[in-house]
């Protein structure tokens, strides 16, 4: 049980922070209509940043500053790539964001090299909070915990609650109407793009110390947060949700409870073979689940795609 | 088209079934790569060609996709990668004797297992184009180059499968061990394979491809279901993507789960898209220019990478017709006879151009080098120059004949801009050609 209740909330950890990759993605997704290939990228690129700041002044003004700076270079890709490359159609619009996402990998080996920074979280939250039947639940990942929901209220709030929220949801459903009426539309999208690009970057910065700050973290990430909203449906902040806890759950429990398939093909009566190096199934008798954990989004997203093309909670079959 | 039976004097004779001047680029070409391993013998030239001719149709295959077809695939290395790993698995049996199946003909069972995971792909994948197609590729890329790892069984694990091609059956006398009979076998499933998918771009179904990339919506009234459309198509895909992989499992006699990866899918839509994907050429021009300069510039620099991932960023940017569309703009000026005057601006703009590349280079070289140096290290060269790369002398040199050329470009810009916008234009009185 106690196992159980750690797994409940590494997972809560590890959805949460796919959240925040999400949200900023799906905004941008039903509002230009384009899923950001580069989303990912601007996450590592907030993990370095904010290891290089912490390098002179200390982990908290990174973990302010590097957002910042994450967010302002969105901002300038929307308004001086994206913009250029909408007129081209939905599909250039991908193909630069992806071209953004090798180009962003280039960039950082250019200045930091392929090996993992020594990017650690701050000595202050360096102690178990809490344990759970001999099993330490460190500081850090209830400080994560927080900083997610924390962001999460705070956009929940302004979307729902305050005047450019409600702009923003016109502009996402209606932005002819909303530039009619005397907006400027444009500078709406940018705004939303550089937070976005900004929620990202601070889910870099406070993912880094755990997750590791490497070249590939992006592409590690980013297929998963690709899979994440296309399972919660494409456009639903809900959906996202679900998806990204769902997502964060199923891997903990994966990787933590050691369920063997020959278990299980035993159980259902079938006998294992003698001579396994030449039996064509021998990957099927001697797999386990953690061993499957990191293919099971995909699979789940295969599945979610055969019963409900829209996702969770998508509405429309986009 | 149809002048022959306008005349009366050819009244009833009938035009020939494959006109000479569309049979005209296929002949050259195919002599022309018969030919080229007489001029360049070597083995490094001709593994540098097999690559060539195994990304050509890789990079056909997924052109059918993305410039026919409207689907952007971000995991279309699957298909290359498991007609690959089958075909390898093939040539391990015949090696033991299991089974008789001469070489030449190993890249259809290729094509036909690429064929067959398409179907069962592409029968959810297709059901939409645009993002969530792009995104079910991605899901499914990801999902089998994962797979790899765990079914050890096929995919052979870390070290993946490796085969020899030799032990097969001799074709004609020939044992396929040398590179040379390799180059003649995959130039020749070049030619079949890049005829088949030409023609099959000019029959309804791939001129209905087209349709429905442009207009999905027009094309379902028309009756045509769009997903059937987009499931031939990427069925047909698949199959020619299946049959490079074969030619891969031939040439490097290996398999690895980076055939399957991201990294594989995305260099092909970097290949496919440099060269252009409106024309049926273009992803021939991209993969031998994207060959060469992986070649030459990785012997050259470490960071060739990057350069290639700003060269792509920018193409998205300014010229999304790729290297093809980039000759075809100039067709306009030379049908109208006024490409001559675009030369003269050309020829200025080149030098400065070429110094705005070549310092702009040097800059990030010589900051690479900084950055990356061992202690100790501090010399590097450069075009022929040794300097030390951490004072800052190179540097302030490099960046000032860059923003110096930068200014000479802006200068010449707004001529050469008159120049192209006379080339192209047709004034009162001038003839324009038929």
């Amino acid at each position: 049980m106690s196992l159980f209740i750690v797994n409940i909330l590494d997972g809560l950890v590890t959805g949460l922070l796919l959240f925040m990759l999400c949200s900023g993605l799906t905004l941008i997704f039903s509002m230009m209509g384009v899923l950001n290939f580069a989303h990912a990228s601007f996450y590592m690129l907030g993990a370095y940043f904010g290891y290089q700041i912490s390098t002179y002044v200390g982990f908290w003004p990174g973990l302010i500053l590097a957002p910042i700076i994450v967010g302002v270079l969105g901002a300038l890709v929307e308004r001086y790539g994206l913009r250029r490359v909408h007129q081209y159609g939905h599909v250039p619009e991908l193909i630069f964001t992806f071209g953004l996402a090798l180009l962003i990998e280039e960039v950082v080996q250019f200045f930091w090299g392929k090996s993992q920074m020594a990017f650690e979280e701050p000595e202050i939250l360096n102690f178990a909070a809490f344990s759970i039947a001999g099993n330490a639940f460190p500081a850090y990942k209830v400080f994560m915990i927080f900083v997610a929901m924390g962001i999460f209220m705070v956009l929940l709030y302004i979307l729902t609650k305050t005047r450019i929220g409600m702009i923003i949801q016109a502009a996402l459903s209606y932005p002819n109407t909303v530039q009619n009426l005397g907006h400027n539309v444009p500078l709406v999208f940018m705004g939303v793009f550089g937070v976005g690009t900004a929620m990202a970057g601070v889910a870099g910065v406070i993912a880094g110390p755990v997750l590791g700050t490497f070249p590939g973290m992006a592409v590690l990430l980013g297929s998963i947060v690709f899979v994440t909203i296309v399972i919660g449906g494409l456009g639903s902040l809900w959906g996202a949700l679900v998806a990204s806890l769902l997502i964060g759950w199923l891997q903990t429990f994966a990787a933590s409870y050691n369920v063997r398939m020959a278990d299980i093909l035993e159980g259902i009566g079938l006998t294992r073979p003698v001579d396994m190096a030449e039996s064509a199934l021998r990957d099927l008798w001697s797999l386990t689940l953690p061993q499957i954990g990191p293919i099971l989004p995909y699979l789940l997203m295969v599945l979610v795609l055969a019963i409900r093309p829209q996702g969770l909670l998508g509405k429309r079959e986009t | 088209m149809s002048t022959a039976t306008d005349s009366p004097l050819t009244a009833g004779t009938r035009a020939p079934l494959i006109p000479l001047a569309s049979a005209m680029p296929w002949i050259i070409a195919s002599v022309f790569l018969l030919a080229l391993p007489v001029f360049f013998p070597s083995g490094s030239a001709l593994t540098i060609m097999n690559q060539m001719a195994i990304t050509i149709i890789f990079a056909l295959a997924y052109n059918m996709l993305l410039g026919q077809g409207g689907m952007l695939s971000f995991g279309h290395a699957v298909y290359m990668g498991l007609g690959g790993f089958f075909c390898m698995h093939l040539l391990n049996r015949v090696e033991y004797n299991e089974l008789y199946l001469p070489l030449p003909l190993l890249p259809i069972f290729g094509g036909l297992f690429g064929l067959f995971f398409a179907i069962i792909i592409g029968s959810f994948s297709t059901r939409r184009a645009g993002t969530v197609f792009a995104m079910i590729s991605l899901g499914v890329g990801e999902l089998i180059a994962a797979c790899s790892i765990i079914i050890v069984a096929f995919f052979g694990g870390e070290e993946g499968v490796s085969g020899d091609r030799t032990m097969g059956p001799e074709v004609f006398g020939f044992d396929f061990a040398s590179q040379q009979e390799v180059y003649y076998l995959t130039v020749i499933w070049l030619v079949i394979s890049a005829l088949a998918m030409f023609l099959f771009s000019r029959t309804p179904i791939g001129r209905i491809t087209n349709a429905v990339r442009d207009n999905e919506e027009r094309a379902e009234f028309l009756g045509y279901s769009q997903r059937n459309v987009r499931w031939i198509s990427f069925c047909a895909s698949g199959f020619f993507a299946g049959i490079a992989g074969a030619l891969f499992a031939i040439n490097f006699e290996i398999l690895t789960e980076e055939n399957l990866n991201l990294a594989t899918s995305g260099s092909i839509l970097l290949i496919t898209f440099l060269g252009g994907v409106g024309f049926f050429i273009g992803p021939v021009i991209g993969a031998i220019v994207f060959t060469l300069l992986q070649t030459v510039l990785s012997l050259y620099t470490e960071i060739w990478q990057l350069y290639v991932g700003i060269l792509f960023v920018l193409m998205v940017m300014f010229f999304p017709g790729g290297l093809t569309g980039l000759i075809a703009m100039h067709l306009v000026p030379w049908r109208l006879g006024k490409i001559g005057l675009l030369l003269k601006p050309y020829g200025q703009m080149l030098l400065p151009a070429l110094a705005f590349v070549f310092s702009a280079a040097a800059v990030m070289e010589i900051l690479f080098h900084a950055r990356h140096a061992g202690t100790g290290e501090e010399e590097m060269s450069l075009y022929g120059m040794t300097f030390n790369s951490h004072s800052l002398t190179p540097m302030i040199i490099a960046l000032a004949v860059a923003f110096a050329s930068l200014m000479v470009i802006k200068r010449l810009a707004p001529s050469l801009k008159d120049a192209w916008d006379e080339a192209n234009h047709m004034r009162a009185g001038e003839r324009d050609e038929p």
